[in-house]
Parts: structure tokens; C-alpha cells; sequence
């Protein structure tokens, strides 16, 4: 018998029915709520007159919708109150805890879940958010569903699904000063497409992952839904047990050295095959930016906007017209001469402590640049607590920045954050799509050390300049 | 759930690749909380004049015909709600972002992969305006000139959906006594995946 991957490890520990061909039915072990994908699940429940089976599994936090500028202050949009209020209705009725707006452990689902232990290595883990992929960084099935789905895992804790393909990206080589795991990620993409990983659950191994912090983990998991694929893992070790240990909802005690040992047997093995392997030589990249409104399109920082004319492939020739006409970019431009009005630093894919460490590192004695507006909002309050405590918001408000609460802020734009027609953003966040920030707005996507260097100058920069 | 099982209709040609769901529904109508009458806010941002589902006589297509990655990104189950209430009830793709592809099919929607000479021959029928019958019974998409085209869909997405069945209510008819003894077992293998309710009530209490 042939060796098994990780994911078919896991993913055969929660069969609980065999369908047809790679179908199962799956027990889901943990379940991440909020506000904008759990209304009409609940509703679901009322209207059939189902219980909610296992309240126990989940919890709930407002964070797509949430101002992040709220202490003292109304909440100003009427629908996003009615939707946050919706939400605590609703987990009140079911049962299910609730970490509320303005409590220490408020923040998006994606850094929450990690930071209080409910995301665990071996779990089945889903949220109605396509960057539950984040969570396999601990090495466990985590994946986004809609909202109907989340239906199914309210009423029964189950979901059924079609077992993935397994890719192995082998990243190798470590990263080169000033290069971050965000690079990495956009660098990937940008190299096997945002359908490069359809029907893939990819596992991240190799020499450059076990040099990794989880924070950095999660950022290259969260990521891998941009590159197509539901689900990014990386095999837990030492790192991943140092990270939970002691977090509120972690095992304690002989249950934990119970956990751990079992968790140990959690990678694949030598002989396991996957459907897909590549090898991505990490040591040689630059910084990188998107230029244009997916994050593959994207390249090195010293590098230009690329030229239509010089495609062949006349599809992808025609979609990058389109994208450099959003974006009011003509092919040639030096990407590091390219102006922005604004910089996001923040989201679930770099809202963690260690980005703003890295963030405010580059901005310590600089101030933004004059024409620049800038925001920093941590990914939990627990963030905001902890860089508070190490006087990183001194840093950030000194340079010239905004310090706000935690949520999804200028990430989605379903809340106060957003940009206007036309602005142009160093974000981040995750994603670049047309009005992604705000109907009109124009986002490039990079690492926080890069973002902060983009406030500091006033355009898109290389940060190993600055450093 | 609304039954689908054959259509035949106007094929409106959105030929581009990886359209994602924020294009399909942007993030700021996610505030609404009802699934009716989202239909209005298809496409919000590319809606007007010379876009293909405003233009006669694509405005009442019920079927999409797209290119490579069609929904892409977010996991919003509005990105198909605001397709089914603007009528379309089956979008053809070269292939299709995962979550969107399943969240189809809780919908009334028909998701369809085709490639190669036979999706060139799709598009053509689209951009001709003329009539495409897409038959879920027989798993065919056929054109005006006899053409019929075979495509792939999973067994139980087929019954499901020519039956309009509720996936959840068939979980717990087929599959309580195994979910049941499912969970007797993880309790023993795996105990630390329960979470005792003290916990989560210190965790929600904290700080707030």
C-alpha cells in the first residue's frame, strides 16, 4: 500500500458516509460564524424548524461589516448594524458564543480562530469565507463554503464533498532580506495562475516553510484560495505546538500531551504521492506588487507594467487591456514610479502581529508621505492589545498613520473603510479585483514592510531600500 | 429548492476569463440580509448600456455563457442568489471557481463545464442569438443545427437538483444513526475536539 498525503489522512478521519466515486459525507469539527454568510443559514433553521446540532463547534464574530473606528462613536450604517445585530440575535437563540464588538476578543474569524485555539492541527474546520483556507496552516482541513452549506453544518455537522486532488508545492531556497511569504504567495500565483490549484488541495513543504512563523504560515495558506484552491496545509510541528499551547481553547494538560502525540503523526508520508509536485525556487525573489485586478497579475518590484502587445496568448493579451485600463496604467511604467493615495495595512492576511512588527520597522523615524492617507487596523483586538503593549501604534501614529480597531476594514469594503473613485491603494489584503476596495478604487497588493514603504515615499517602492 | 431539468433560451455571451464574484455581486450590497430580489445588482458595476444582459434580446436570457474561472474568489452564496433572481438558470463555463460551482447547485442552478471545439461552438450559438437548449436528464447541451453536446455533472448534483431536493433534510434522514456514532467515536479518538462549555463562555465573556 502506497503512502497517504496529509489531507487524505485527515480528510479519512471525518468519512462518516461513503457516497459515490470521491464522495463523502464529512464531519465538520469546527465552524467559524459571521455576520454576512450566516443570515440566511439561521434562517434555514427557523423556517424548517431545525435544531442546531452541535452549538458546541461553533463561534460567532461581527467582522466584514464592523467600523473600525467605533469607540465613543455611533455606528453609522444602518444596514451593518441591522446585520451585526442579526448576528447576536441569532447566536443568542442557537446557543452559540459570541466574542462582541468592542470585547478583547473581537477580530476577523481568520485570526481569531488561530489565537484562541479553536482552529487545531487535525480538525475539519469551515467558514462561510473563502479564506478559511488560512487556517490549514495548522494543519487541518480548512476550507470556505456558502452560505447554504453552512446550513447543512448548522443543522448537521456534516457537509458533503468531493475529495480534492492533492498538489504539493515544494517551496525551497528561504527568502533573500526584505522578501516576505506574502511575495512568495503573489509569486506563485502570479506563476501558476488564479486556476493554477482548481481541484487541488495543496500541501506547502520544503526547506523554506520549516524556517516559518505560523503568522507567516497563515498568510501563504490564506492565500492559496487565489491561486483556485479551497484548501493550503502546512504539516504541523514543533512551530505549530508552540503557537497553541496555552491558547483559551487549546487542550491542557495530559489531554494536550495526548493531542500532540497524535498530531505528530500528522505529514504526509515518504511515499505518499501527490497528483501534482512542483518545486518553487524562494531564495531569488524580489518584493512583489500587482499590477493589475487578480493577483496573478502581478511581478517583481523592480520591474515594469507589462505590454499587452508583447502577449501572445491574445485571452490573456485582452484581459490584461482590460485590467491596465481599471487600473489607468500604461505598459512600461516603472512599477516603483507609480503614485498612491492611499495604504492599507491590515486584513486576514496580514492583520497579525508579526506584519505590523514588520510594517512598523520600516516606518520608526519616517513620516507618510504629504498626499497620503494611511490606515493600520490590527486583525483582532487581541493584535491591537498585544502591538499596544509594545508601543507599535506609537510608532504607526507618529509616522502619520490612523490606529484602529480590528475588522475587515478597507479589505471588503462593506463597511466605512473604502476607497473612492479612481484612488489608488498599497494594500495588504488579499485581493485586487475590480471594486474590490470601493466601486472605482485601485488596489495593489504586497507585503506590509512594502505597504509601509509605499506610504513612506508616496509610491509603490522597493523595501529593501529603506531597510 | 426550483427543479431544473431541461432549458431552452437566448444565450447571453459574457466571453471573458475569471470573473469573480465581486464583480457578479460587489462586497457592499453583502449588508442586505434577504436572498429576494437581489437580481437587481448583477453585474452592478459593468450594468448600462452595451453590457450584454442589458442589451435586447440577452436582457432575457436565461442562460450565461463565459470563459475560463467564472467565480472566482469570494465564497458569497449571493453571487448566485443575484444570478437565479435575474433569471439565469444555467451559466456555461470553461471551468468554474470551486465554491461558486457548488454553490449552484443549492440554488436551481446549473453550472456547466465545456471546453475546447465544443464550448467554440456554444459561444457561437450565443453571439448568432440563437436558442440553446441546455437537458439536465440527459446531460446534453443541443443547438439549432442538431449539434448536441454531452457534459459531466456528479450523479447526486443531477438528482438533487432535477428534484429540487433539500440536501440537509436527505443528510438526516439517511445519515443521523452515523453521525451519531460518528461523534461516539471522535469523543473517543480524538477528545479534544469537544469543547467544554465553560470555556467558550469564559472565551465570549472575555473583555467584553
Amino acid at each position: 500500500m502506497t503512502g497517504r498525503t496529509l489531507y487524505e489522512k485527515i480528510w479519512e478521519q471525518h468519512v462518516v458516509a461513503n457516497f459515490e466515486g470521491d464522495d463523502c459525507l464529512l464531519y465538520v469539527d469546527r465552524h467559524l460564524v459571521q455576520e454576512v454568510s450566516s443570515p440566511q443559514a439561521f434562517a434555514y433553521l427557523d423556517q424548517n424548524d431545525r435544531p442546531l446540532r452541535r452549538p458546541d463547534l461553533h463561534i460567532a464574530v461581527a467582522d466584514h461589516a464592523v467600523p473600525t473606528r467605533r469607540r465613543g462613536q455611533p455606528f453609522a450604517d444602518g444596514l451593518a448594524r441591522q446585520q451585526v445585530d442579526r448576528l447576536r440575535e441569532n447566536v443568542g437563540k442557537f446557543g452559540i458564543a459570541y466574542m462582541p464588538m468592542n470585547g478583547d476578543r473581537h477580530g476577523i474569524v481568520h485570526v481569531i480562530g488561530p489565537e484562541t485555539g479553536f482552529t487545531l492541527p487535525g480538525c475539519t474546520l469551515v467558514c462561510g469565507d473563502s479564506h478559511t483556507s488560512t487556517h490549514g496552516a495548522f494543519g487541518c482541513i480548512a476550507f470556505g463554503i456558502g452560505a447554504s452549506e453552512c446550513a447543512s453544518v448548522f443543522a448537521t455537522q456534516t457537509i458533503r464533498q468531493t475529495r480534492q486532488k492533492t498538489m504539493r508545492v515544494n517551496l525551497e531556497g528561504g527568502l533573500a532580506p526584505g522578501v516576505t511569504v506574502k511575495d512568495v504567495i503573489l509569486a506563485l500565483i502570479a506563476e501558476i495562475g488564479t486556476g493554477g490549484g482548481v481541484g487541488y488541495a495543496i500541501e506547502y513543504a520544503g526547506s523554506t516553510i520549516r524556517d516559518l512563523s505560523m503568522e507567516a504560515r497563515m498568510t501563504l495558506c490564506n492565500m492559496t484560495i487565489e491561486a483556485g484552491s479551497r484548501v493550503g496545509m502546512v504539516a504541523p510541528d514543533d512551530t505549530t505546538f508552540g503557537y497553541l499551547k496555552g491558547r483559551p481553547l487549546s487542550p491542557e494538560g495530559e489531554m494536550w500531551d495526548r493531542a500532540v502525540a497524535a498530531w505528530r503523526d500528522l505529514r504526509s508520508d515518504d511515499d505518499a504521492v501527490f497528483d501534482r509536485e512542483i518545486t518553487f525556487d524562494t531564495s531569488v525573489l524580489e518584493p512583489q506588487v500587482s499590477w493589475g485586478t487578480t493577483p496573478e497579475q502581478t511581478g517583481a518590484i523592480s520591474g515594469t507594467v507589462p505590454d499587452p502587445d508583447q502577449i501572445t496568448d491574445q485571452g490573456r493579451a485582452a484581459r490584461m487591456r482590460k485590467s491596465l485600463s481599471y487600473m489607468g496604467l500604461t505598459p512600461g511604467t516603472r512599477l516603483n514610479d507609480i503614485a498612491v493615495d492611499r495604504v492599507f495595512i491590515g486584513s486576514c492576511t496580514n492583520g497579525r502581529l508579526e506584519d505590523l512588527r514588520a510594517a512598523a520597522e520600516v516606518l520608526k523615524g519616517r513620516r507618510v508621505a504629504d498626499r497620503v492617507k494611511a490606515i493600520a487596523v490590527p486583525g483582532s483586538a487581541a493584535v491591537r492589545i498585544a502591538a499596544e503593549a509594545e508601543g507599535l501604534h506609537e510608532v504607526f501614529l507618529a509616522a502619520g498613520f490612523e490606529w484602529r480597531d480590528s475588522g475587515c476594514s478597507m479589505c471588503v469594503a462593506m463597511n466605512d473603510d473604502r476607497l473612492e473613485e479612481g484612488e489608488r491603494c498599497a494594500s495588504t489584503s488579499n485581493r485586487n479585483f475590480e471594486g474590490r476596495q470601493g466601486k472605482g478604487g485601485r488596489t495593489h497588493l504586497m507585503s506590509p514592510q512594502m505597504a509601509a514603504a509605499a506610504a513612506v515615499t508616496g509610491r509603490l517602492s522597493d523595501v529593501r531600500e529603506l531597510l | 429548492m426550483d427543479k431544473f431539468t431541461a432549458l431552452t433560451s437566448i444565450a447571453a455571451p459574457l466571453l471573458e476569463n475569471a470573473i469573480d464574484t465581486d464583480i457578479i455581486f460587489p462586497a457592499r450590497f453583502l449588508l442586505l440580509l434577504d436572498r429576494d430580489g437581489l437580481g437587481k445588482y448583477a453585474f452592478n458595476e459593468w450594468r448600462g448600456p452595451g453590457f450584454v444582459l442589458d442589451t435586447p434580446p440577452y436582457d432575457t436570457a436565461q442562460i450565461l455563457v463565459t470563459g475560463e474561472n467564472f467565480g472566482t474568489g469570494s465564497s458569497r452564496e449571493q453571487a448566485v442568489w443575484t444570478l437565479a433572481d435575474k433569471g439565469i438558470r444555467c451559466v456555461i463555463a470553461r471551468s468554474f471557481g470551486e465554491i461558486f460551482y457548488s454553490n449552484c447547485f443549492k440554488n436551481g442552478v446549473l453550472p456547466v463545464r465545456l471546453t475546447g471545439a465544443d464550448m467554440d461552438a456554444v459561444e457561437a450559438a450565443a453571439k448568432a442569438e440563437v436558442p440553446v437548449t441546455v437537458n439536465l436528464e440527459s446531460k446534453t447541451v443541443s443547438l439549432s443545427d442538431g449539434t448536441s453536446i454531452p457534459f459531466d455533472v456528479a450523479d447526486h448534483h443531477r438528482r438533487n437538483l432535477l428534484a429540487g431536493l433539500d440536501e440537509v433534510g436527505m443528510i438526516l434522514t439517511d445519515h443521523s444513526d452515523a453521525i451519531e456514532s460518528f461523534e461516539a467515536r471522535r469523543s473517543e479518538a480524538t477528545p479534544w475536539l469537544n469543547l467544554p462549555q465553560a470555556k467558550l463562555d469564559a472565551l465570549a465573556k472575555d473583555g467584553a
